[in-house]
Order: structure tokens, then sequence, then C-alpha cells
């Protein structure tokens, strides 16, 4: 066979967008294969889940009645029977957290090899996969070997599939047993907080390169100066120098400012993907293959703890 | 409770590099423990300090040159080491997370640990998938990306949060024995002190073949294949500010004020 079956993924009754994002991928894939693109949907409101993925190019749609929630021990039991029952070339599944959460573990019990984080597949006599090594500083592309494949693909790299499709849906009874040792009793919102950076016409965000936590007072004073809203990356609220509620990226909140301006923040894709929505993105790094210029509209190449005490200087 | 953690060193790559074929050149490589393993090893430590964990074992897939990262976690508190290698495994340029579950799986059966903590995933190959690939292996209970760990102790549950997007966690009870991969900014790490890193001296890392573990070449044929490494393409548009400090932050703020957001 060389179908393809992609796995989609929903949190509290709605779909997540990798979801939509898989189905393009699998599509693609399934035209170079030359087989079927074969959806599952595990657990929550599926015949609503269902209605929602039918989409131009998909086939059929598996449906697993099981749970509400994510549970890793349903994922990992139905993804399992549903492969062994329609033994697809490969196997796609999103780089979520989640996805990071199942993906694995069909994998080893299928004996599938596993390329994880995938920003671009091909398939010609084999698979062959494109990801990032060393912070995105470099791209490789992978041959994948093995009769069969399994890939998790990263969000936001294939664009929400779309249209109206006409796709068989079926109703998959997999024998799971539920009962683990493992058991989601919740769930939390994290920051709150006082103030909400999502809301924001001007973020000033910090990274890595403010280096100390003394030096924070120094992007304190431009905020001041600027009437700004602080913000930053991953590692300074890891540090402890700022509160969750300011983290923008993936884990963070998603910012849609007028304007960002990224200080000493090289742009990791997770960092990105939460504000590249801003209108206007301007960054100071002393890197110039920092990734954040590529995406920023204005860019100063420079040292931050010179740039930054003259921009307070105009403002003041 | 025995807590075996496992240790990567990760090669990071300087600013300014070059590729030599499917690899970077190593004069532009340094070495350094995987930032997530980081947060892993402190988090052990740390259920020794509070009394759950006896003893705090690492686990490093790598050569002789890795042990001095490993001794960095020895001096952060873990007690004893082991270390994987074989020249079998230098041949592949991507070890696949089947080998080194393989790998790791072996180990795991010798030390009988409780928990084994791991790092979400690595800074330089980033699979983030060895640690969830492994519990399945060995039949433990698992969960990945784990930024916040209450064990109690008497129940034998692991009470967590996993981080996932958007500012939202799921908090999950977990039994042992278990695998959790542990997110950065889950506590804080320490620095190894003098006194650590002293002490770190006399601490065993023990090397393991594939033969002391069980093991033939077979356990560490790759599946994935480095078919060629290049720069991402640069598709910055960005206007740049050219001059010096005072001159680009003038530019700066003319575009600042330009937009309406500061005056």
């Amino acid at each position: 066979m060389s179908d393809v079956l992609a796995v989609t993924e929903h949190r509290r009754g709605e779909l997540r967008d990798v979801s939509y994002e898989v189905i393009s991928a699998g599509r693609d894939l399934a035209d170079e294969t030359g087989g079927d693109l074969h959806l599952a949907v595990i657990g929550g409101d599926t015949e609503r889940f269902a209605e929602d993925l039918d989409r131009e190019g998909v086939d059929v749609i598996h449906t697993v009645d099981e749970g509400e929630e994510f549970n890793h021990d349903v994922y990992v039991q139905a993804v399992e029977a549903l492969h062994a029952d329609l033994d697809p070339q490969v196997l796609l599944m999103p780089n979520s957290v989640n996805g990071l959460d199942y993906a694995p573990a069909v994998a080893n019990r299928l004996d599938l090899p596993l390329a994880t984080d995938a920003v671009g597949l091909d398939y010609d006599d084999g698979l062959t996969v494109t990801r990032e090594m060393y912070g995105s500083k470099v791209e490789t592309t992978v041959k994948v070997g093995g009769d069969r494949q399994a890939v998790t693909i990263r969000d936001a790299e294939w664009p929400a599939a779309e249209g109206v499709g006409d796709a068989e849906v079926s109703a998959f009874e997999a024998d799971i047993d539920a009962d683990s040792g493992s058991t989601v009793t919740g769930f939390e919102e994290v920051g709150g907080g006082d103030v909400d950076i999502s809301e924001a016409d001007f973020i000033v965000s910090i990274g890595r390169g403010i280096e100390e936590e003394e030096n924070l007072d120094l992007i304190r004073d431009l905020v001041e100066a600027t009437d700004a809203t602080l913000a930053s990356s991953r590692p300074i609220v890891d540090n402890g120098w700022l509160p969750k509620n300011r983290q923008v990226g993936q884990s963070g909140k998603v910012v849609t400012p007028d304007v960002y301006l990224a200080i000493g923040i090289s742009g990791a894709v997770q960092h990105v993907a939460g504000m590249k929505g801003a209108d206007t993105i301007i960054a100071i790094n002393t890197d110039p293959n920092a990734p954040i210029f590529d995406i920023a509209d204005y860019g100063i190449v420079g040292d931050l703890f010179e740039v930054v005490p003259e921009l307070i200087e105009e403002f003041e | 409770m025995k807590v075996l953690v496992t240790v990567k060193e990760v090669a990071e790559v300087a600013d300014d590099f070059e590729i030599e074929g499917t690899e970077v050149g190593e004069r532009y490589l340094e070495y350094d423990l995987n930032e997530w393993d980081d947060y892993a090893v402190e988090e052990a430590v740390q259920l020794k300090e509070d009394g759950p964990a006896e003893e705090v074992v690492t686990v490093t897939i790598g050569p002789e040159r890795a042990e001095e990262t490993i001794r960095m976690a020895l001096a952060k508190g873990a007690d004893r080491a082991v270390r994987i290698w074989d020249d079998a495994l230098e041949e592949p340029d991507m070890l696949d997370v089947e080998t080194k579950t393989n790998l790791l799986s072996a180990v795991v059966e010798e030390e009988a640990p409780d928990l084994v903590l791991t790092g979400v995933q690595s800074g330089d190959d980033a699979l983030g998938a060895t640690g969830v690939s492994l519990a399945d292996q060995i039949g433990f209970q698992w969960g990945a990306v784990v930024n916040a760990l209450d064990y109690d102790h008497d129940a034998g549950v692991a009470h967590v949060h996993r981080e996932l997007e958007g500012g939202v966690e799921e908090l999950t009870d977990i039994e042992l024995p278990a695998v959790l991969t542990i997110q950065t900014g889950i506590n804080e790490p320490r620095y190894a002190s003098l006194r650590g890193i002293r002490q770190a001296q006399s601490k065993e890392i023990a090397p393991k073949s594939l033969a002391d573990l069980g093991l033939d070449a077979g356990a560490v044929e790759s599946d994935l294949t480095l078919t060629s490494m290049y720069e991402p393409e640069s598709e910055s548009d960005a206007e740049l500010f050219e001059g010096d400090a005072s001159d680009t932050a003038g530019k700066l703020a003319t575009v600042l004020r330009e937009k309406g957001v500061a005056e």
C-alpha cells in the first residue's frame, strides 16, 4: 500500500490549526506515493470534527470515539490499530506537545523509523525529510529508511487545507484499554497577572542578548521612556527574570501589536510563532545572520548596550 | 527511589561557520551539556535533596570527550555516571531514536530506576523523541514536556504539568515507574560549585560497550541518513539602519514616531 495516514489534533472542543496543515502535507505526500490520504480523528466530538476536516483532497476520515480530551495511551493504541488495518506507507503526526507525547511510542511499537519536526517532505523512491539542526542554524535533508515511515511535522509550515471535500467517514472500532497509569486531571491557564501583552500596541521584547538580570533595568528605562509594554522570549522567563505572562511564543502568548521591537532576540521558530503577526517588526541584534532579521521590517545590526541608551535619549 | 537522568553532550555552532559535506566543520563547534538535560539533572538532584531519591545516576551516549560534560552533571550533585560508547556508534552521522532507545533500555534494565528524567529535546539534532520511545520500550508510564513536578512518595505518583501551546498547561498524574521529559524553566539549574567540581573528580563514570549491554551492532543501525546540510537561505528584506549607535537609534526613533507608537 502507498497510502498516507495523518493524525489530527484537538483541544477543549476545538480542532487545532495543525490538523488542517497535516491535511495539506499529507495530500502532497499521497500524490507522490500514489495513494489515498486517510485522516484519523481520535476522541472528542468526532462527528463534528469529521465534518470540519472534510476538506479537498481527503479520501477517508476514520473516527475513533474514545474519551473527550487527548490521552496518550488512547492515541497510541488507536493509531497502532489503524496502522495495522490500513498499512500506510507514511504515518504523519503533528510535532505538537501532544504529538511529542504519543508519536515516539507509536513508532516504537510499530517498529517504524521516526523523523520529527519536518519542515519539508519529499517522496521519490523513499522518504526524504527536511529538518533543522543546531537551533535552526542549518537545514538538513534526511533519508528515512525502512519499509514504512513515521514523521511528525512542524506546525505552520504547510498551508491549512481549504475547500469542501467528499471524504468517506468511517467509524473505527479499536480495542482500547484506557485504564492506564496516567490520568489527565485538568487544565490551567498560565499568566494572567498584571498586564495582558496580547492587547499591547507597542511591545519592547527582550531575549538572551540581555545577558544578565541587572541589565533589564536598561530595557525598563526604554519601556518607560516610550510608554511601551515589556515582553520577552522564553529564556528570560525560564531564568525567572520576568513572569510567564510576559512570554511571547508558541508556549506563551501570541501578540499582534503595531510595532514589535525585538532586542537581543535571535528569533527561534517557537518565538516567531508568537509575534509574526505584528504589523511592523524591528530587530536589534549583534548577529547579522540571526533568523529574526528574516522576518523583520527594520533592523539594526549592533550592540544593544550601545543602541538602547541612545534610543532612550531620543525619547527623554 | 533511584533516578536515572539521560545526559547528552551537544555541539553548539558558532555564529560564523562552514559546512563540510554533511557536517559543520569541527573547529566551529563547542561542546556543552544539553540545555534541557541541565534542567533534568537539577530536578533529579532536588529530589535527592528533598528526600525521596536515594541515588541519582546519569547515563550518556558519547565518546570519551563527553566525560567533561558528564563531570559537570556529577559536580551538580549526581552520584555516578554510565557512559555508553562503541566503535559501531561512530559510523552513522545521526543516531536514530530506535538506536538510542535500544542503548538506554539496556541501561535501564541494569539500573532498575524508579524514575527516568530526560530533556525534552537536544539542542543539536532536536529529535525530541527518545524519552517517550524509551518509556514505551521498557513498559514505564511517561509524560512529555513537563514543566512542573510534584512527587508524592507515599502514593508513588508524580503530579506533573505538561506545557501545551498557547499558555495552557495540562495537569496529569503519572504512576511510577515513569519517564518524564523535562522542559526548560521547571527549576533554576545550579552552577557547579568548586567543591562539587572537586568531588566530581572521584565519582565513577562507568564505560559500557555494546557487548557490556548485551547488544550487537544490529542494535545501532540507524534508519536516518543525512543526505545534505546547508545554511537556510536568508529571506531577509529588512531595511537595515547604517551608522554608529547614535545614528541607528535616531533612525529607529523616527520610525517609531512615524508609526505613532512613541513620541
